[in-house]
Formats: C-alpha cells, structure tokens, sequence
C-alpha cells in the first residue's frame, strides 16, 4: 500500500505532541491502578450503581432525542439560509459550549425553578421541572444540544447545495428535497452529531446538579452518583469512573471513523 | 412549451431576452462570465433578476410581483457533472422526478425503467452511481432529467467534463432526446452548437451579441465570438454518398459521420482551416477537393496566417504567403484531402 509523502515536520514537535497524549492517557491508566479488584465486580454491579446508570442512559437518550428534534432544523437555517442576524444567532447557539455548566444550570433552575415565570405558570397546571428526571435531561439537552448543531451544520455546509437544487429542478418540495436528498447525504455527520451530544448528556454533571439536585432513581445519574462516593466510598467511585471510562471508549469508538472519513 | 426570458440583473451587469420556440433547441454561446449561466440561473429560479420577466409554457413564472419558485417551474437541470444522488440507486435517481411529483412508487419505476431503457442504460439500474463511470453517470442524469418531464431542458455544459472517447456518444444521445423537446443548452463546443441546436445566441459582457439559425452564425459569423468559436469551415448542402452537394451543384467529398445522413438530405460538411492547402494553379489528384476561391482577406493568427475568402478559412504559413504572394483579391485554390472532411447530418 502506498502512503502520502508529506513535506516532513520539524522533529521537535513530536515532543509536545507526545507529552500532550502522555497528559491524557496518564490520568485515565492511573485510575485503572486505584481499582480495587476483588470488589469491582460487586461495586460496578451495586443497586446504586445499576440505578444511576440505568438512569443516566435513559436521561442522555431522551436528550439525544430532543437535540435531534430541535438541532437538525436548527442546524439546517444556520447553514441553508440567509438572513440578518444570522451570525449573531449562531454565536448564540454555541453559548451552552463555553459557559460552566453550572452556570447553565442556574440559568435552568431561574427559567423553570418554582419561583420562576415559567415555573410559576408551570406549577399551575400541576407541573414540576426543577429537581425531576425532566430537569436532569432539559439540563443534559442545553449542553448538549451545540455538539450536534455544530457538526451536523459543517456536514451541510461541506455537503454543499449542488444535490438540493437538482432536487428541486426534478420538482421535489422543499421538504422532499430535505427528507430525501439533503439529511441522507449528511447521515455520518447527522449520525457522529448525535453520538456526540449522547456522550455529552452522559458526562454532564453542573448543570444537572444545579438544576436538578441529587435525588437516589430520580436525578442522581452515574457521574452524580461518582461525585456522591468519592470521600466516602472510594473503591465505588474508582470503579464507577471506570464503567464511565468503558463507556466513553465505545462512544469514540463508534463515531471516530465516520470524522475521519 | 416554449419559453421567453427578458430580464437585467445589475449587479452581474446581465441584460439578456430571447426566446425559445416550443420544441427548439437553442445554444447558448459566448466566453467565460458572458452571463450564460445567469440566464440559466434565471430560467430555472435559482436567481431572481432585478427587472423583466420569464414565461414558460404561457405561464410567467418570473416577473413584477410573480415568482414561482424552482421546483413548481419543471425545468429539469443538467450540469457538467451527473450530480446523481449517491445514497440512491440508479434506478431510484431516475425514479425521484416522477416520484417527487406525485406519482406511486410502481408508477415511477416504470417510468424510470422506460427512460434508462431510452438512454440504453437498463441494465446499470441497480447499480450505486459510485459504480458508474463518467459517461455512464451523464447518461443516467440525462434519464433522470427527462424522466421529470420538464416543460423546459436546461443544459449547463453537459459534455464538458466528459472524457473526448466518450463525448460523441453522449452528443448522440442528447441529439436524439432533444429532437422535439425545448431545451437551452450552454455549451463550448462548435459541434454541440451545430448538432443539437436549431438556433444560437451568442452573449458577451451579459448582452447578446447575436442570434439566429446555428449554420447561419457558425459559417456566417457576425459577432467576434462566434468566428472565434466557430473556428471552422462550415459547407451546407445535401447529402451525396461520400459528401455533401453544394447549392451550386460541386460536391465536397469527406467522411460520413454516424448516423449517417440519407442521400439528399441536409448535411454539413465541416474541416479545419489547418486543413486546408492553398494553391495558385488547382493541382490535380482524386482523393482530394479544390474549390476555387477569391482571397478575401489575411489574418495573421499566432505563427500562421489565415488566408480567408468568403465563408471559408485557410490557415498557412508565412512563407508561402510570400511564395504564393498571396493577397486579398487573388484568385486561389483551396484544397482539402477527403479524409480530413467530417460530414454530418443536418
């Protein structure tokens, strides 16, 4: 097999390059020594263990669900239409991205919390958000939901308008052309979109706390749950991070050569 | 199903109007950033001019307060490349047309089934459009076009990116499609121009320099692009078994092209002025043609000189202009070998 020559590169940079993964890889091997063996099968398999995970992954799906409900409209208008405001708007979507988590959740709890408006309106009709299952995926959703705007946005853009406009030219409807033309060309972006945001819902943690608070079947996913043990159970906690390591392997796993292609 | 465009757009300083007549092929010529593409842009609605209007079919679809957007306006589009849909299967790409426009899937397979078999293409029908070469992706695109049944054809250069083995066949094919169907075609060739269509218009700098039957503005050209672009001679007639008959009863043996033109039909026969030898004396020898001619004209063209007399064009050196002291107003003898006269039907 033939291999592209590049213009070679300077050798130094391969020295930071590798500290750079060294850095990486380091902290995620040491956890690995910290697991205590001979209960890890116990620890990972514990009522609590298996709730907050059960947990987490029921919440991280039901978000994944409403980023692609919402996030593929949204990311179709950034890149397939033109009007003023349009960059303003798209520096807003990716707000969630560089705020601190808990700063969204705050942000949540004033939207949604009791005495909020919407709350108080909310309240009302008999509906509690704050501090339920609703609240741990409305917060995994806000954080989440910029992960899959951004990519699934760069696949339409690099995919380009050439296939839309013969669509149209054949006489399909703007939404034919979208259902039938337009989102199957950008499935792999589409799809390493949504795996994305799936494993941001997994990991999040501020904003859910702050939102959602800690409550054992109820809000208290596995990275809550992992907060919760840590002075008190180490053992667990080790052992959870792990699963939570397993985890997130498998999500790259799964979008990594749909990026690289 | 005719058309009519007659719009400006200022700002790509575009300002064009003509007409299709239902069932003409017209070729849109001229050079680059001539506004060609614009106007195609404008029939199909992909661009809307600043004034004027486009009418298709008896239906302004472009106009003062009137804009019918791309899909309801059925003008089928053909670019450079295929553009066939790769998530689809050939078979399914010919199929969307009639698909997208309300009919069953069994209905619309039949008529994609029919529109492959049309373009000799039935048997890539399940195949990925990755698994298709060039041509064969081009032929497809062009069932897939007509599938749609377009009330109007636009052609963006639809040879332009073929490889030259495979671009007669295609020419061919488009010859026969468009026959009765009207259809603009934009296109960099002198043969395209002159097979497919009935009329030309020729832009430059977003204005139509001319327009009119193809042979008329190839072998006639009165616009600076279209001799440029034509770069041929060009000799009408009707055909003889090995040429073409002129008006004047001379016969101008060459080559018959496929398919070939039936005797006494009307046929062009075309021949490079490179081709051309001139001689003061006509020279004797069968297999080649002399046609006597008056020197109109000298035009020196990179390191030849173009000896032109009337409609037809010598190109020689410039030591046998002096040898042969050709000049305009000298009566000469253009010959060219048979072998170098295409003749096509016309």
């Amino acid at each position: 097999m033939s291999r592209t020559r590049h213009v070679g590169l300077p050798r130094w940079v391969f020295v930071p390059a590798a500290l750079a993964v060294v850095f990486v890889v380091l902290p995620v091997a040491s956890l690995a020594t910290r697991i205590n063996w001979a209960d890890f099968g116990s620890l990972v398999t514990s009522d609590a263990a298996m709730s907050a995970l059960g947990l987490s992954i029921r919440t991280s799906a039901a978000s994944t669900v409403l980023c692609l409900l919402f996030g593929v409209p949204l990311a179709v208008v950034l890149a397939r239409s033109e009007f003023r405001g349009l960059g303003v708007l798209r520096s807003v979507v990716l707000l969630p991205l560089v705020l601190p988590p808990v700063v969204g959740g705050i942000a949540l709890l004033a939207t949604f919390g009791r005495q909020s408006l919407l709350g108080e309106h909310l309240e009302a009709f008999g509906v509690r958000i704050a501090f339920t299952s609703i609240a741990v995926v409305l917060a995994q959703t806000f954080v989440s939901l910029p992960f899959l705007v951004v990519s699934l946005e760069g696949a339409l853009r690099t995919a380009g308008e050439r296939y839309d406009v013969v669509a149209a030219s054949l006489g399909a409807v703007p939404t034919t052309v979208l259902r039938r033309v337009t989102l199957p060309l950008v499935l792999p972006g589409l799809a390493s979109g949504a795996v994305l945001a799936f494993a941001r819902s997994l990991g999040e943690f501020g904003a859910t706390i702050t939102f959602a608070g800690s409550l054992e079947g109820t809000t208290r996913t596995l990275p809550l749950l992992i907060y919760n043990l840590r002075v008190t159970d180490a053992d667990a906690a080790v052992a959870m991070s792990l699963l939570l390591v397993v985890v997130a392997i498998v999500v790259i796993g799964l979008v990594r050569p749909r990026v690289a292609s | 199903m005719s058309a009519l465009i007659e719009v400006t757009l200022a700002d790509r300083g575009v300002d064009v109007a003509f007409e299709v007549a239902e069932g003409e092929t017209v070729a849109l010529l001229g050079p680059n950033g001539a506004g060609k593409s614009t106007a195609l842009a404008v029939l199909a609605g992909l661009l809307r001019p600043d004034t004027g209007r486009v009418v298709i079919d008896g239906e302004e679809v472009t106009g003062p307060g009137r804009w019918v957007r791309p899909h309801a306006r059925r003008t089928a589009l053909l670019a450079q490349e295929a553009l066939l849909f790769p998530h689809l299967t050939v078979l399914d790409n010919v199929a969307f047309g009639p698909r997208s426009t309300g009919a069953g899937r069994r209905e619309a397979r039949t008529t994609a089934e029919r529109w492959l078999s049309e373009v000799d293409a039935s048997e890539l029908a399940g195949r990925r459009p990755a698994q298709l070469s060039g041509g064969q992706a081009q032929r497809v695109a062009v069932a897939r076009a007509l599938a749609a049944e377009p009330r109007l054809l636009l052609l963006d250069e639809p040879m332009a990116a073929l490889d030259i083995s495979v671009a007669p066949a295609l020419r061919q094919l488009l010859r026969k499609v468009l026959a009765d169907r009207t259809t603009v075609i934009v296109t960099h060739h002198v043969l395209d121009a002159l097979l497919l269509a009935d009329r030309v218009v020729v832009m430059d700098g977003g204005r139509i320099a001319e327009q009119g039957p193809a042979d008329v503005v190839l072998s006639r050209p009165r616009s600076a692009f279209a001799a440029r672009f034509a770069g041929l001679n060009l000799v009408a007639g009707l055909a003889t078994p090995d040429g073409v008959r002129r008006p004047d009863g001379t016969v101008l043996h060459g080559t018959l092209a496929d398919p070939r033109p039936t005797d006494g039909s009307a046929a062009v026969a075309v021949f490079r002025p490179s081709a051309v030898a001139v001689h003061r004396e006509a020279p004797g020898g069968s297999p080649r043609n002399a046609i006597p001619v008056q020197i109109t004209e000298l035009e020196p063209i990179g390191d030849v000189v173009r000896i032109r007399a009337g409609d037809l064009a010598a190109d020689v050196t410039l030591a046998s202009v002096a040898e042969l002291a050709l000049a305009p107003g000298v009566a000469a003898t253009f010959v060219v070998k048979a072998t170098e006269v295409d003749v096509y039907a016309h």
